[in-house]
């Protein structure tokens, strides 16, 4: 941990300096490079916060017993399909579905579903696919998302069945 | 355009600000307590994984200026339909876009010719694979089940490539 806090140091510090430089001297590429910094930064500040916030409060309200019966061991095919239907509704991106993954699994929720949560939280999105059709046609989203599914929940099924050793 | 990911992104925040809204409502209601301790706990969670997500924005904020439009559009758009698709998993795997910059492109580029194999391996790979997110996923998840993950979505993502190839009589089999 403290050879990464090291890591961080040595990269935000100039990094910074970098980018007030570049400001004062109205140097192009590192305000490009600015710029981009502070667009993620802006997009995350807006969902992030809130998504962990709904995170705390399902660690603490939801129970350990709830969780394992709709995703854990015992659910069946029914927690794939949970999963996938939550992961419609992310908001942002991966780096929501991790925490919220992660928080599933801490729960008891079966390691090959949360991978096929992330998956498919990356892959089927509604707005993202929604997106995709209005760009590149109905018929490359749909293909597109007719062979990530299944490709996706086996994937999930064969990466879980390595590592979870939390057997029913 | 513009409306139209104003409209789906703007739907969507307000459903994850409204629910959010909504449970702490309830959860203040039914106990003072626990609604303090589950916001002390996202704000554990926030701070924790603060570090790797600054590190992130800044190799990200590089690579987006490295790796242009321009520079996708020439890659992609290359005679051999393998090799374009692999650059396409390449570029696709090691940049992070938002979708409502990604997809735009894409249609950009298939206007200049490109692919749909070569899309397909690019935001797939994009959407799936993420090296420039490994980092924050190994926290949650561990080097070694991230590593996996992403290898395995990798091949996923140039299977989905291939098949496309097909169905658009692109690549003949």
């Amino acid at each position: 941990m403290t050879e990464k806090k090291r890591l961080i140091y040595f990269l935000t510090v100039p990094y910074g300096v970098f980018l007030a430089f570049s400001w004062q001297f109205d140097f192009t590429p590192g305000k490009i490079i600015g710029n981009n910094f502070f667009d993620f930064l802006l997009s995350m500040a807006a969902i992030l916060p809130v998504s962990f916030v709904l995170i705390g409060l399902f660690e603490v309200w939801i129970n350990r017993q709830t969780v394992e019966k709709h995703f854990g061991h015992a659910s069946g095919y029914r927690g794939y399909l949970w999963a996938i239907i939550l992961s419609g509704t992310t908001v942002g991106g991966a780096y929501v579905a991790f925490p919220v993954g992660h928080a599933l699994y801490k729960k008891g929720a079966r390691l090959s579903i949360v991978l096929t949560y992330i998956g498919s939280a990356a892959l089927t999105r509604i707005p993202m696919t929604i997106f995709e059709a209005s760009f590149l046609g109905f018929k490359f989203a749909l293909i597109r998302l007719g062979i990530s599914l299944p490709l996706v929940i086996l994937s999930s099924i064969f990466i879980g069945g390595i590592f979870d050793h939390r057997k029913s | 355009m513009n409306y139209l990911k104003r409209l789906i992104r703007g739907v969507f925040l307000e459903f994850l600000y409204g629910l959010t809204l909504f449970a702490l409502a309830l959860s203040f209601f039914k106990s003072r307590e626990k609604t303090l301790q589950s916001l002390k706990a996202a704000l554990k969670s926030l701070l924790k994984i603060l570090p790797s997500f600054t590190l992130m924005l800044i190799v990200v904020s590089v690579m987006l200026f490295v790796v242009s439009d321009e520079m996708i559009s020439r890659y992609l758009g290359g005679e051999h339909l393998l090799q374009s698709g692999l650059l396409g998993s390449i570029f696709g795997s090691i940049t992070i876009m938002p979708g409502f910059v990604a997809f735009p492109l894409s249609a950009l580029l298939v206007e200049k010719g490109v692919s749909y194999t070569a899309i397909a391996a690019f935001t797939t790979t994009l959407m799936l694979v993420g090296l420039m997110t490994l980092p924050v996923e190994a926290e949650y998840f561990g080097w070694k089940l991230s590593l996996t993950r992403n290898l395995t979505s990798y091949i996923i993502c140039l299977l989905i490539a291939l098949v496309i190839g097909v169905f658009y009589g692109e690549l003949v089999l």
